[in-house]
């Protein structure tokens, strides 16, 4: 899939207040040959024992695990960060977990996460903001887009908590405002489009072709 | 070639820099936290790309130490992960109370924090006149913190619930005092630490131990030197010995892992086998 350029590698999502309502909407009915990994920053509480994968597991059929230092990303697994670590993604592939400072208050962080899957996956990487009552993660959208990959966020007039996907959208860098379950429509039609199919998308996303940022 | 490729580029030729001019090896640590603090750096410095860094790198050793800093994590705080220290408490120290001497490392101590809860913990089981720990880090800085043992009062709320939820028999506040806006550890739990520094990249081991601890020191470090540090470790425990990782660190992608076995699984804690992996072997076959 690397040489298609247009085609994506990698869905990265970040949530906050309110995501588990929201993650269960957006996975439901995911078919399980879903073509891409999908990896999930979710604000939890540092003590908290990881019970989101747990949870998640339940309500999907593609594997949900918790994410483990050095594990090699698979496609159409959903890897979720272990409270009280930030979750990096490595340009080969890999899941690093860390235990620095914690970034707006949050650890894990989605800017974090977001920003070194930007590095990883480029035009590659869907980005996507959901509910949440902070501004993590608009940083990590920025990034994202600067570096050619489509950045959607929850329409914050539906959202339970609209302020995250609000301050990603006021960077003026998201690509796509859609409800929840516009965002699950999206993904199930991820995995029945080819790459001229995913092109037409993001074009018509964006009104023009993305450009790859070349120097 | 696209701007993040050249970034990549850029940052190995800092960490080559670092390594040929200092002999600090940060190029097998992982790289995606080591980009994230090279560029958080880069905003500090106010230089426009890595690569600006390097020249002033090379001739300016203040401007070295500063970035060696950016690059060590210092994170902790008194008995992080409280529940590990139970396990230490119920699983380990009664295996240590049968040795005369008990000699502990603790990996990686940063400025200290953790070191004290171990030096709690021995006290409270009666354990730490036998004990000698050597408590190692890399970063100079943070090891002049970790002797002096004065910590921010702010913190010590926290610390102390941290320290009941350990298993702590004891009142906290008998292990300091309290000075302006600081605490200041008791000196009678420094007696048995030796800091020095050491570095799990480029040093060896140097002694036999009964516990390792290298708790969230190895998430940082690559497959390579996550395997080197490991290696390290097993070189310097007794038959019997114990390690303790950080709560997310494991010995899955270890060779020697299977030499080692898990005491408690939330926990990583694992102790090493008794008997060589070949006599196991030769006694199955009979």
């Amino acid at each position: 899939m690397k040489n298609n350029k247009y085609f994506p590698e990698a869905v990265a999502i970040g949530v906050s207040a309110g995501g588990l309502k929201a993650l269960t909407k957006v996975f439901s009915n995911l078919p399980a040959d879903f073509p891409i990994p999908i990896i999930v920053t979710q604000h939890l509480h540092p003590l908290e024992d990881s019970y989101l994968a747990e949870l998640l597991s339940r309500i999907t059929l593609l594997p949900v695990k918790e994410a483990r230092d050095k594990e090699k990303i698979k496609p159409g697994d959903i890897y979720v960060a272990p409270p009280n670590y930030h979750l990096l993604i490595e340009r080969n592939e890999t899941i690093s977990l860390s235990s620095d400072e914690k970034v707006n208050h949050s650890r894990p962080s989605i800017d974090v996460m977001f920003e070194s899957a930007a590095y990883a996956w480029g035009t590659g990487l869907i980005g996507i903001i959901l509910t949440g009552a902070n501004s993590d993660g608009a940083y990590g959208i920025k990034i994202i887009k600067e570096f050619g990959g489509l950045t959607i966020a929850e329409n914050p007039k539906t959202a339970k908590y609209p302020m995250m996907p609000k301050s990603a959208i006021d960077t003026g860098t998201v690509d796509k405002i859609l409800t929840l379950s516009e965002i699950n429509e999206f993904l199930i039609n991820l995995s029945r489009i080819d790459k001229n199919g995913y092109m037409n998308f993001v074009e018509d996303i964006n009104g023009t072709q993305t450009e790859d940022i070349d120097r | 070639m696209k701007i993040k490729d050249i970034e990549n580029l850029e940052i190995t030729l800092l960490l080559d820099a670092m390594y040929q001019r200092y002999g600090y090896d940060f190029r097998d640590y992982a790289r995606a936290s080591v980009e994230r603090r090279a560029r958080q750096f880069l905003i500090k410095t106010g230089y426009k790309s890595i690569s600006e860094m390097i020249p002033a790198l090379l001739h300016d050793e203040l401007f070295f130490q500063t970035l060696v800093r950016e690059f060590s994590i210092t994170v902790t705080e008194m008995f992080r992960d409280p529940s590990v220290y139970r396990v230490l408490k119920e699983k380990v120290l009664p295996v240590l109370k049968t040795y005369p001497f008990i000699k502990i490392w603790h990996a990686g101590c940063a400025t200290g924090e953790e070191v004290y809860s171990l030096a709690i913990l021995l006290k409270e089981n009666g354990l730490y006149d036998r004990a000698t720990i050597f408590a190692t880090d890399f970063n100079d800085e943070a090891l002049e913190k970790a002797k002096q043992g004065i910590y921010n009062l702010e913190n010590v709320k926290q610390c102390t619930q941290n320290y009941q939820k350990a298993g702590g028999s004891e009142s906290f506040s008998q292990y300091y005092h309290a000075k302006y806006d600081s605490i200041v550890i008791d000196k009678s739990l420094q007696k048995k630490i030796t800091f020095a520094n050491h570095n799990l990249v480029t040093d060896h081991s140097f002694g036999e131990m009964h516990l390792i601890l290298c708790r969230n020191v190895l998430i940082y470090f690559n497959k390579t030197l996550q395997n080197r540090a490991l290696n390290l470790f097993d070189d310097s425990l007794v038959p019997g010995g114990f390690l303790c990782l950080g709560n997310k660190e494991s010995l899955l992608f270890w060779e020697k892992g299977k030499k080692y076995e898990s005491i408690e699984d939330s926990s990583k804690i694992f102790q090493k086998k008794y008997l060589p992996e070949g006599l196991n072997m030769s006694n199955e076959k009979q």
